[in-house]
């Protein structure tokens, strides 16, 4: 059976072999005057500019639906050409809400396997222009199983939240908890779309949008673009610039239905890419300084910490209210605001939570920044837990 | 027009037709080609158990604009007698009284309409016993 | 013997009272229990239509009449809320009840006796030797305009009948209809609610058909009103079977069991089929039913029914409805209900 984790090669080109060179991001929020192309080239020119390189060979773009939000399609040609960037290959990456994760990994086995020297892998999304953006979303749910009969993203975690809330006693507050530290961390970070701080109070009495969850435990409708400029160690060293190493690349799936899955407490896909994940560094789940995870919802940062080994099953709610995961806890998690304040325009989140581990890891991070980063994680997520990247990166 | 795919899952909508696995006898709702546990391509044609209980659920308040006239509804995730999972509407209930454990029956109901013009379009919901 | 081999009947959860419906108009509430003995009416919730009712009320049939669905050669719902204009309602049935597809279906309308109307089609066709087994389903989710008498009245509910030849329950002895041209009541193409004629839809329509429907049928079978020991007439109100009951010569204690309008409302084409459903469910062996039904425009059809013995095997196979009428009701006010009967004008 194919298994990366045993493949030599894997473990080889997971050793270190790939660097993150250069960063860009826009501002995330309600982009009104942005196109999803202008949105896209204003971060991809940061990055460019920011990694000092003077060429890309290729690029990925990570988008969600261009399709549903603005009736665009073909992204990966779009964005090459107004980035100015053509003839060169360029590729639209979809894999739901993991589409920035599933578009840097691409951009690092190009890399990797020495195909490519210099290789962009940016996200993007435009979800202001008046689409249904609940309908769309949804598609990354079973449309005809779980859509049909009127779930909502909000109301698949919600489920979760219910059903992680009956069998570990976890909270209405501690979930609060984590909204409160993802608005504190993102009132630090001006790309932020939310820089106001919300009390628990204020989480615990906003709408109610699919129970148990309120309007405060779900992450926000966003446009925003993100990039990054991945090369080999060889070459990053010669730009003499900041740069990351790519410690880990890992990727599982899941059922693509909630109800198929044997947990409706964990995400098996994140356990998997984490297993996977640490195996290739070689590191254990304590030896993370910091991690960016997908707080879609307030729910899905208790359980993805869980999943990572951060905190034992169960144990992801009394955490957050403890503060083992504010900035100057534990493990700080989500230090930019994570999508719940950060934003979420859906294809730029993976990328963006690269980006953060960037500028931690460089010591970049300004007010936020967390004391002796050395090592990152990165974990993105499709659906309601049908599609998981999981990236560690390295300080040099 | 949502004509071909509606009548394609007819079997499944209105009858609960599912797809039990010959060499391990798991069930799969909606029918599989490849048994997701043993990976037999064996298959017979069974009608799910319309009993069960609610594993976990939830009640929409913000619903998508198909359902927005709904709200609130229950969603609620079902184990059925058979060891069958699957995602329903509760229905016909006091939102409030819905638990995790409570034990349902899948009735016949309309699930939504195709816009004003389009197919009404039924299937299962669950109400409770 | 031909006759019912299954039966089954489904009503809504939902109700509304007739207090609240006068409250919202300024109307005196008493006035409508008094001179219409009308209490309250079943409502179908957002989710429900002569379709998913039909579906509910025939699986009750099925599970009383312990068949294989694939010997159910004929299918018809009668209904004046079929949910499309074009394109039948019991193709939806037999799909989801495993009914087919080597089977004839259509959909009927003749106001509030198209429900008879498919149980006398299903009748005949067992009895012409076409078909083994038939089903014959009177289903309607009423419409009555705001603030229109029929308000009070027009509610949701259905009853299944198989019509078969083995293991008969109730044996079909006669039938009779009775037809004429008589505008009382109609609805228009394209129209969302019914007009009617006001005390037109009285006397020269409702009490002249029932009444002649009835004679005949009384005639025909040479037997009198003493004769049954259930009586059932469409109920468009609760006041209006019971005085065309009266003047046949049929007493309250007969009319007792069919009599549900006063808590049901009038289901139109389900009206006397739920009644005779009613009375289904607790009829001894031996007993006779008499049933006329009406349907304005307009027109009757009367049986007259013989209980088997086979009776008692099947009441218990399924909900009666009284269990749908008396228990689990959900009231609503104005508001839901004007919002559930999509009286409200909404972006679309």
């Amino acid at each position: 059976m194919l298994n990366e984790m045993n493949s030599p090669k894997a473990n080889r080109l997971a050793g270190g072999d790939v660097a993150v060179i250069g960063v860009g991001m826009t501002k995330f929020g309600e982009l009104w005057n942005k196109s999803l192309r202008d949105i896209f080239v204003e971060a991809a020119m940061k990055a460019i500019e920011n990694s000092g390189v003077d060429h890309i060979d290729s690029m990925y773009v990570g988008t969600m639906s261009g399709g549903l939000f603005v009736g665009q399609e073909h992204v990966g040609a779009v964005m090459a050409d107004y980035l100015g960037s053509v003839p060169i290959p360029a590729t639209r990456v979809e894999s739901a809400c993991a589409s920035g994760g599933a578009a840097f990994r691409s951009a690092f086995f190009e890399v990797a396997s020495g195909y490519s020297e210099i290789v962009l892998a940016g996200g993007v999304e435009k979800m202001t222009d008046g689409a249904d953006v609940t309908d769309a979303l949804a598609t990354a749910a079973d449309q005809e199983y779980e859509v049909y009969h009127g779930i909502t993203f909000p109301g698949l975690y919600a489920m979760m939240a219910r059903a992680h809330m009956h069998q570990y006693k976890t909270t209405r507050e501690q979930l609060a908890h984590v909204a409160v530290k993802n608005h504190k961390n993102g009132s630090l970070n001006p790309n932020a779309q939310f820089r106001s701080q919300a009390t628990l109070e204020q989480v615990m009495n906003s709408t109610m949008v699919a129970d148990p969850l309120r309007l405060l435990d779900c992450s926000p409708v966003s446009d925003g673009g993100a990039a990054v400029i991945l090369c080999s160690l060889e070459y990053a060293k010669k730009l003499k610039r900041p740069f990351v190493k790519v410690k880990a690349s890992a990727q599982a799936s899941g059922t693509i239905a909630l109800h198929s899955r044997e947990s409706l407490t964990s995400l098996d896909c994140v356990s998997v890419a984490a297993k996977k994940a640490f195996k290739q560094s070689n590191i254990k789940p304590y030896d993370i300084n910091f991690a960016e995870v997908h707080d879609c919802f307030t729910i899905a940062e208790i359980i993805v910490t869980e999943d990572l080994g951060f905190f034992e099953k169960g144990k992801g709610g009394i955490s957050v209210e403890q503060g083992l995961t504010s900035l100057n806890g534990k493990i700080p998690i989500n230090t930019s605001g994570g999508l719940k304040a950060k934003g979420h325009p859906v294809g730029a989140t993976g990328i963006a939570q690269i980006i953060e581990c960037y500028e931690q890891l460089t010591g970049n991070a300004g007010e936020r920044q967390i004391k002796n980063a050395k090592l990152g994680l990165a974990q993105n997520m499709g659906g309601s837990g049908a599609s998981c990247t999981i990236h560690i990166l390295e300080a040099i | 027009m949502i004509s071909p795919k509606y009548h394609r899952e007819i079997p499944q909508r209105y009858r609960l037709e599912a797809g039990k696995c010959k060499q391990c006898g798991t069930i799969s709702f909606p029918p599989r080609l490849i048994c997701p546990k043993c990976k037999s391509k064996n298959f017979e044609t069974v009608q799910l158990s319309r009993e069960g209980k609610i594993l976990t659920f939830t009640i929409i308040r913000v619903g998508p604009d198909k359902f927005s006239k709904e709200t609130p509804y229950v969603v609620a995730i079902i184990e059925l007698n058979d060891g069958a999972r699957l995602t329903a509407q509760v229905t016909d209930c006091d939102v409030n009284k819905v638990e995790i454990g409570t034990k349902v029956k899948l009735v016949f109901r309309k699930i939504q309409d195709e816009g004003k013009w389009g197919l009404h379009c039924y299937g299962y919901k669950a109400i409770l016993i | 013997m031909i006759g019912i081999v299954g039966y089954g009947s489904y009503l809504p959860r939902y109700r509304i009272k007739s207090e609240t419906i006068a409250k919202q108009w300024g109307m005196d509430s008493g006035a409508i229990k008094r001179g219409l003995m009308l209490y309250e009416k079943t409502v179908p919730a957002q989710d429900e239509d002569t379709i998913t009712i039909s579906v509910e009320a025939a699986k009750n049939a099925l599970a009383r009449a312990q068949i294989d669905p694939q010997k159910i050669g004929a299918v018809y719902i009668g209904s004046e809320s079929h949910p499309y204009a074009v394109k039948p309602s019991a193709t939806v049935l037999i799909d989801a009840l495993g009914i087919g597809p080597h089977v004839h279906v259509a959909s009927y309308e003749f106001a509030c006796k198209a429900g008879t109307e498919a149980m006398y089609v299903a009748y005949s066709l067992v009895k012409a030797g076409e078909v083994e087994y038939a089903l014959g389903i009177g289903a309607d989710t009423s419409q009555g305009a705001p603030g229109d008498a029929l308000e009070y009245s027009a509610s949701a509910g259905g009853a299944a009948f198989i019509m078969g030849k083995e293991k008969v329950i109730a044996e079909i002895l006669f039938t009779h209809s009775f037809t004429s041209d008589t505008p009382d009541f109609w609805r228009r193409e394209h129209e969302y609610y019914p007009r009617h004629a006001g005390r037109f839809t009285g006397e020269p329509a409702y009490f002249k058909h029932i009444t002649n429907a009835a004679k005949s049928l009384l005639e025909k079978s040479r037997m009198i009103p003493k004769d049954f020991q259930h009586a059932v007439f469409h109920m468009p109100n609760g006041k209006f079977p019971q005085e065309v009951g009266k003047k046949l010569g049929f007493s309250k204690e007969q009319m007792e069991v069919g009599w549900i309008s006063p808590w049901m409302g009038n289901t139109y084409s389900g009206s006397s089929p739920t009644g005779l459903a009613a009375i289904l469910d607790v009829a001894k062996p031996g007993d006779k039913i008499f049933m006329v039904s009406f349907g304005s425009g307009a027109g009757s059809d009367g049986f007259i029914f013989s209980v088997t013995d086979e009776i008692k095997y099947v009441q218990n196979l399924a909900p009666k409805l009284r269990d749908y009428l008396d228990d689990n009701k959900i009231y609503l006010d104005y508001g839901q209900y004007a919002k559930f009967r999509k009286k409200i004008i909404v972006n679309e």
